[in-house]
């Protein structure tokens, strides 16, 4: 049906994807399995045609295959079922599904409102939705929601769908309604693609299996091939070969930072965890199952509905970011360039951001700009940020290891007693990690909690002195360095999906 | 699942623009009970033709989540433009021609700048408004043109004992409505508003999407500029000003979110436009002081971004990411 040929696709000279090849068979269901990262996405947003490969060639029965846009995919048969929801809340359901192609009167070319209602009507009883056509589409829950969605692909009489991520936003029975909907579709000769990290669904419902590791296909071939274990050997894959910096501290026993359940409605549920000084503590996950938003919480960004957070013993109000980076907290945020950076101001005055009021003097506010300026060559020495770049320069020219450096360097100048890192490696070169990796080990050594988020899940193996699971908002195992075991991480981290 | 005093909120926030109508002419009504007559009810209608036109054809742009600043400078360059042929011997008809043209034609080239060069709304149009303001003053030489008679005519004429303008006005807010509720243009502008991206995704092509909704907010401000001008008789170096300010305002007023995606004619900006000039007409009645009218009006319009923007706020703490299973599933 659709066959890739040494398809390629990298960002920013990052290799994202392949070169790939393999095939899929009309009217069946190919599973994609792989890490985060590993370059599922990237391959149906070729698909899709959202972006264009770099290299290579795509086939579609039999026919090159090489849309421009978005709507050409459409056109040709490629609809994708998107992990976020692609529907437009202002609209109805019917309007959300007739979009590109209204039912029109001749002349003037107003919408025939009936046809339209009835078209709608028919498609949302393939999907099996009982609902009316002219509600909009905000007041429906996920899951009517993923379905308005498929429907929506059905209307362009698709060839081939592509589900990426298509049960995250629901919950059990809607996920089962879904399933029920993908086998009417088989039996109707559609071919699908399904991406998920529920490994149980993806045997129960695919065909074939395709396993993704860095980009590249690890494994392939009929989905009974493939056991749980088998699944998660191959999407982890590698060995321990990359070279992490040896550890010379280890944690001390005095706590620096306590949670006691803390809960969000809809997002977290009763986590409790302790962070010892000098201590890595790994923070493990999915994609979604809330670890970016915890680090939110615990540095006030957003406030909890209940529980506590301790720091050095003594409670932090909800809310108060100001107050938590005055008591020594830091934030690596996971986006660097959007939330990390002030992208055209210069390195320095990024690296002197969070400690410039110790820098202003009490009467005047001026800023002492001399020891500031010291203290910024100390850091930058310390950080080893590349000698090219220049003081002056704006962070935006820098390098994405340079630019992660700065980050941690700003909040390195503060001394932090708690450094909560989200993917503080993502889109770095092997090198730049290193260094990283360093400096993180090197804050630990020096008394400060660090509280690691990363996807990569050697990186917590070679890190960390103790690694929280998180799935689906609630923490699921916690595993000593001497239990470090990957298999047991990404099991627990499907915990609440093996089981669906 | 809400609280009863949410719900209450949030339609108070959704009907903001009925409740301000409301509690202003109420207010008015108390104060001086000369504006509650049916003839002071017509001479606000009149007054606010020239805003309602503008204030449609600046919907169609705040939907797309843009902003066009332009409109005022499109009024005056038309105008200054109608004036030097007017003077050259032609008729009100080739005016209002003039005008229309002149409008859709830098509307064009706002939505060309907006798309084709991808610059921020507000920079291009902010451009194209000092641009036109300085390219009008040198057409009039900074002199006020007095027009013939027939185009005061144009303004003061009555079908069926209705004012023209009013009559233009009401026309161009039906079909504008009528364009934005039941055309597929019309649905596909809410899309591109709602979210660009998305909707690029789904094949719709955003770019024409956006030229269109900026050329007809060109054309619409020309055809205000020309009601307006047919009310004035004269093309003075202030005409036209200050119309984006109040364009803007009455389709915020009416409940059109500045961040795109949100809004209707139909009470919107009808009543967002209309509001506007209630209040400076309230304020002419009850005799006060001229110099307090911006600070009121502004006071008024502020409150209404401020209603706009807190509920953008709710609507986004609702859109809120699940990640937790629900506990107990709901048989």
């Amino acid at each position: 049906m659709i066959e890739f040929q040494g398809v390629a696709k990298s960002y920013d000279g990052i290799r994202a994807l392949g070169p790939i090849s393999f095939a899929l068979r009309p009217g069946t269901i190919l599973g994609l399995i792989g890490e985060n990262g590993a370059g599922k996405s990237t391959l149906m947003n070729l698909l899709a045609a959202t972006v264009q490969p770099d290299a290579g060639q795509m086939l579609l029965g039999g026919q090159r295959y090489a849309p421009r846009e978005p709507g050409a995919a459409l056109n040709q048969g490629v609809a994708l079922i998107h992990q976020e929801l692609n529907l437009f809340p202002n609209l109805s359901i019917a309007e959300n599904l007739f979009l590109t192609r209204f039912p029109r009167h001749w002349c003037p070319p107003f919408i025939q409102r009936h046809a339209l209602q009835a078209e709608a009507r028919e498609l949302l009883a393939e999907v099996g939705l009982d609902l009316d056509p002219g509600t909009l589409v905000e007041q429906l829950s996920p899951g009517e929601s993923q379905l308005v969605e498929i429907a929506r692909a059905l209307g362009a009489a698709p060839r081939l769908i592509l589900f990426d991520e298509a049960t995250t936003s629901l919950g059990t029975r809607e996920a089962e309604r879904l399933f029920q909907l993908v086998e009417k579709l088989r039996q109707q000769g559609i071919s699908m693609i399904y991406v998920s990290h529920t490994l149980a669904d993806v045997r129960r419902l695919c065909d074939d299996l395709v396993v993704l590791r860095d980009g590249l296909v690890v494994g392939q071939g009929p989905v009974a091939e493939f056991s749980l274990p088998r699944m998660i050997s191959l999407m982890v894959g590698r060995q321990l070969d990359q070279l992490y910096p040896t550890r010379t501290g280890e944690p001390q026993t005095d706590l620096v930072l306590e949670v006691r359940g803390i809960s969000q409605p809809g997002v977290m549920r009763n986590i409790s965890f302790q962070l010892r000084r000098g201590e890595i503590l790994g923070l493990a996950g999915l994609l979604g199952a809330g670890r970016s938003e915890l680090a939110r919480v615990l540095f006030g960004l957003e406030r909890p509905s209940s529980g506590e957070i301790r720091l050095d013993g003594i409670p932090l109000p909800p809310g108060q970011v100001r107050q938590r980076i005055q008591r020594g907290m830091a934030f690596l945020t996971e986006d660097r360039r959007t939330d990390g950076l002030c992208l055209n101001a210069s390195l320095t005055d990024n690296l002197g951001l969070v400690v410039l009021p110790q820098y202003a003097s009490g009467n005047t506010g001026r800023i002492d700009r001399t020891s500031l300026q010291g203290a910024i060559t100390t850091v930058r020495e310390a950080v080893r940020l590349s000698a090219k770049a220049a003081d002056r320069q704006p962070a935006r020219t820098l390098s994405g290891g340079n630019q992660q450096k700065v980050v941690l360097g700003k909040w390195l100048l503060a001394r932090p007693r708690v450094l909560i890192l989200d993917e503080p490696t993502r889109g770095i070169d092997v090198g730049a990690k290193f260094e990283i990796y360093r400096l993180i080990q090197a804050v630990a050594d020096q008394g400060a909690g660090v509280l690691l988020i990363s996807s990569e899940m050697e990186e917590l193996l070679g890190l960390c002195d103790r690694i929280l699971v998180l799935s689906r908002g609630e923490i699921t195992d916690t595993l000593a360095r001497d239990e470090f075991d990957q298999s047991r991480i990404l099991r627990s981290a499907l915990a609440h999906t093996l089981t669906a | 699942m809400n609280p009863p005093g949410s719900r209450l909120v949030r339609l108070a926030l959704n009907q903001a623009s009925v409740l301000l109508f409301a509690l202003v002419f109420a207010g008015f009504g108390v104060l001086a009970p000369r504006f509650l007559t049916l003839v002071n009810f017509s001479h606000i209608l009149l007054q606010s033709a020239p805003t309602l036109i503008v204030a449609v054809g600046l919907t169609f742009v705040l939907l797309t989540g843009g902003v066009d600043l332009s409109v005022g400078a499109i009024m005056f360059v038309g105008a200054a433009l109608t004036g030097r042929v007017v003077l050259g011997g032609a008729g009100p008809l080739a005016g209002l021609a003039l005008m229309l043209l002149a409008g859709a034609m830098v509307g064009l080239g706002n939505g060309i700048l907006v798309t084709r060069c991808r610059l921020l709304p507000f920079v291009v149009t902010l451009a194209v408004l000092s641009i036109g303001r300085g390219f009008g003053l040198w057409l009039t030489e900074t002199r006020a043109i007095n027009l013939p008679p027939e185009f005061l005519q144009f303004g003061a004429a009555r079908v069926a004992g209705v004012p023209v303008p009013v009559l233009l006005a009401l026309g161009v807010l039906t079909l504008a409505a009528l364009i934005l509720a039941q055309t597929a243009f019309g649905r596909q502008l809410y899309a591109v508003g709602h979210n660009a991206e998305a909707a690029r995704r789904a094949g719709i092509n955003s770019r024409r999407i956006l030229l269109v909704a900026y050329t007809l907010c060109g054309l619409c401000a020309g055809l205000g500029g020309f009601v307006s001008l047919s009310q004035l008789g004269a093309v003075s170096p202030k005409f036209g000003e200050n119309y984006e300010f109040k364009g803007i305002a009455a389709a915020v007023l009416g409940g059109t979110s500045l961040y795109g995606g949100r809004g209707r004619i139909f009470p919107g900006a009808f009543l967002g436009a209309t509001l506007i000039q209630a209040v400076e007409n309230g304020l002419v009645i009850l005799n006060t002081d001229p110099y307090l009218y911006p600070l009121i009006t502004s006071a008024i319009i502020f409150l209404a971004v401020l209603v706009d923007t807190t509920r953008a706020r709710l609507l986004a703490s609702r859109n809120r990411r699940v990640i937790l299973i629900p506990t107990a599933q709901p048989e």
